[in-house]
């Protein structure tokens, strides 16, 4: 009886147990449909721009309609020009260096090296007009490009190498009718073909965004939840948060998945534990570059080539270039899985001008933070682009060449493809030594991966890190990792254990057998 | 005379199977969570293995109230003698059909390096494995206020411990499988642990459902034959 009724008991604790299990495992993340739930929920805007008197006028420069917008929006420009878009720089602190004001001017990147010298090309990426040279007024609030990013019929352009002015043939009057909060294709127009091309700089920010599938992007799957890159990169009074680690150095003002999502947000209480010490990201974003290729090399000192006098391109099937004469050459690569690196929200940077202590060493123009034992320090997924950059070996730093100009003999390595005179010009622009030597050297940028986020099926699997080999993080040594890292001598020995065990024991049974069928035979 | 004799009584059998199932299970999920072999799948590995180390502890705790409230700890208190006996019986003897050198009774179920190889696990490994588990299950990263919990830097030290105790566990596993053939028969060993009763050379009917726990404590005691 007794037996009976405990057999009974073990029986009915397991199906409660099984149940229990399995059941759980049918209950949606309440946070992520609460968070679909308010995501759903489009504001109307409150104004109609078509009925504004204003804006029916004929505009004669883009000026002009600065003004219009002004006058109703009185406070708006002010914000405009107190934001980086605008100033092209903020005051960042810099362990060692102190408050630096830190932007395009004076940080180098991998790609067209600076906008020093070359601001009436780079200007058509500036949210303002007017940039034709170094003399810019960034204290005329007519001069602020309120379309550029606040055009919602998707004509708005603006024209190459016109220091930030747009195309004069756009329809104005309807354009500035049809306003309203920035969507991808105000942002993407700049941010996904920085570096002079498509998906050059970033590898998770390119075209494809405009209109992305939900494999590509689960966030912005225009068939999905169609999020728009303000509604991440949450805005107030213009102060746009998400930080560029090109050329941010502080922790702060970020855009973070944790605003939406919490720190807690899967239901396995282990994946959350990994929150502690890796990024979303990390997981979440396996492959960078889904659809079209990114530039992964720059190799500068390929530059300046010609045929028949002439400047030429070489490109691959995929229509990327190869060859550039005035810009070297280049490798791409498309689904990239990232490397990956140890980042605590702070950066250092090369600036303009510092010398460099091994030029021997690939240069990081961009270091960014971060360690194991750092508690602000989480793994995130990078991009890291490499170059080959002009350099002065004698004065140790490296150039900002002169690149362009509208007129040959300026000096402008575009237009003369002299590297000697590109460099004295771009140096002696830049207030800087040039010792007329021109040598190259590595140079490396880190771009954090934080967009074409997969969708949870496609997440990066336990093993692909926890595993003995081709672990993604085997870079990432200052750290034990379970599956990844074992003590030799442990597993030496205690396999030594296991095998002389076994051994042992097959030797014994043996002989045992043996004398068995001997003492058997004997009686 | 021989005699079938109620040896394991029914808590200690379930004790002893579910803890070679649990003990096993353990392995083959920590081993996989060790990167040494796949066969769950790394996240059920992990989940299962934190399922079977709650059941383990539970059973532990049971286990140690059933040893003290029966007075059966004294099984375990290690002797020399006749130690040195059994081990020239395990490495000689057994080839040549001597008897066992440590008479088994209900209140001496265990030859002198059983006693010595039990106590170990009970005070070494398991223990053990027990903390540096808990500590792998609960540590916290060091994190600035926000989590309140154990600040361990490094699961290193922690996860070593962890290995090392899993690689000698299993080996007494294998060992033991081996030597449970060493009985009177080959099976009888096995078939003592699953039914609870033994063929034993007894003298006096002792019943071990006769016997109360402090009788037990009395007499415990390494009961040597002189052949």
């Amino acid at each position: 009886m007794k037996k009976i009724v405990l057999s009974l008991v073990l029986i009915g604790l397991i199906i409660i147990g099984t149940i229990s299990y399995l059941s759980s495992k049918e209950t949606e993340p309440t946070k992520l449909v609460l968070l679909k739930e308010k995501l759903s929920n489009k504001i109307t805007p409150s104004v109609d721009h078509t009925k504004f008197a204003i804006l029916q006028k004929k505009f004669n420069s883009p000026q002009e309609i600065t003004e219009a917008c002004i006058s109703c929006h009185t406070e708006r420009a002010k914000e405009v020009m107190q934001s980086n878009h605008w100033n092209w720089e903020s005051p960042e602190y810099i362990k060692g260096r102190g408050v630096v004001y830190l932007g395009k001017k004076n940080a180098i990147n991998n790609f067209c090296i600076g906008v020093e010298g070359n601001e009436k090309s780079c200007a058509k990426c500036h949210i303002g007009f007017g940039m034709t040279d170094k003399i810019f007024s960034f204290t005329d609030p007519r001069n602020v490009d309120c379309l550029v990013c606040h055009d919602n019929t998707e004509t708005y352009a603006k024209a190459a190498e016109m220091g930030g002015a747009p195309v004069t043939t756009l329809n104005f009057n309807n354009i500035a009718q049809h306003v309203g909060e920035p969507k991808r294709s105000n942002c993407g127009v700049c941010h996904f073909f920085g570096g002079g091309g498509n998906n050059v700089k970033h590898g998770d920010l390119e075209k494809s965004m405009f209109d992305p599938s939900r494999d590509v992007d689960v966030h912005m799957n225009s068939e999905g939840t169609n999020l728009q890159c303000v509604d991440c990169h949450k805005t107030e009074k213009h102060v746009i948060t998400g930080e560029i680690y090109s050329m941010a150095s502080m922790n702060r003002n970020r855009s973070t998945c944790e605003s939406c999502h919490s720190d807690n947000p899967h239901q396995d209480a282990i994946l959350n534990k990994h929150t502690l010490k890796v990024a979303c990201q990390t997981c979440h974003i396996p492959v960078y570059a889904k659809v079209n290729e990114t530039n992964t090399d720059w190799d500068w000192s390929a530059a300046g080539k010609l045929k028949n006098g002439e400047p030429f391109e070489v490109d691959d099937k995929e229509g990327n270039h190869t060859y550039l004469s005035i810009k070297g050459s280049f490798k791409w690569g498309k689904n990239l899985e990232p490397e990956y690196i140890w980042f605590n929200g702070t950066a250092e940077h090369y600036l303009l001008g510092d010398t460099v202590s091994d030029p021997s060493k690939p240069l990081v123009l961009n270091t960014l933070n971060g360690s194991y034992p750092d508690k602000e320090s989480k793994i995130i997924p990078v991009k890291i682009h490499r170059a080959i950059q002009p350099f002065d070996p004698l004065n140790k730093m490296l150039i900002q060449p002169k690149l362009f100009a509208d007129n040959k003999g300026e000096g402008a390595f575009w237009k003369d493809f002299d590297w000697q005179t590109a460099s004295a010009v771009g140096m002696k622009d830049a207030n800087l030594p040039f010792s007329g030597k021109v040598s190259f050297i590595k140079t490396e940028m880190y771009w954090p991966i934080n967009h074409m986020v997969s969708s949870k099926e496609n997440t990066v699997k336990c093993t692909e890190c926890h595993s003995r080999e081709n672990s993604r993080l085997a870079n990432l040594t200052d750290f034990y990792m379970p599956a990844r890292d074992y003590s030799p001598f442990i597993d030496t020995v205690g396999t030594g254990i296991l095998i002389f065990s076994l051994l042992g024991i097959f030797i014994h049974g043996t002989i045992r057998i043996i004398s068995k069928r001997k003492l058997r035979k004997r009686a | 005379m021989q005699k079938k004799v109620y040896i394991y009584r029914s808590f200690e059998r379930f004790w002893h199977w579910m803890q070679a199932i649990i003990i096993f299970f353990l392995a083959m999920t920590g081993f996989e969570i060790h990167g040494s072999i796949s066969f769950f799948g790394y996240q059920n590995a992990v989940k299962y293995h934190n399922i079977a180390a709650y059941a383990f502890i539970i059973l532990i705790i049971f286990a140690i109230f059933w040893h003290f409230s029966t007075g059966e700890w004294r099984q375990y208190l290690p002797t020399a003698r006749n130690l040195k006996a059994q081990i020239n019986y395990y490495l000689l003897g057994i080839f040549s059909n001597a008897p066992h050198p440590t008479r088994k009774t209900v209140l001496s179920k265990l030859n002198p390096l059983q006693k010595l190889v039990y106590l170990g696990l009970k005070i070494l490994v398991i223990p053990t494995m027990v903390i540096s588990g808990l500590l792998y299950m609960f540590y916290r990263y060091p994190q600035n206020s926000s989590i309140v919990g154990m600040n361990i830097g490094s699961i290193k030290v922690i996860a070593l411990f962890h290995t090392a105790g899993a690689f000698l566990l299993l080996a007494f596993i294998i060992v033991h499988l081996y030597l449970i053939t060493t009985g009177t028969t080959v099976t009888s060993n096995l078939k003592a642990m699953i039914t609870g009763y033994e063929e034993l050379e007894t003298e006096e009917t002792t019943d071990i459902k006769k016997i109360n726990s402090e009788s037990i404590a009395e007499k415990v005691k390494p009961e040597v034959t002189n052949e």
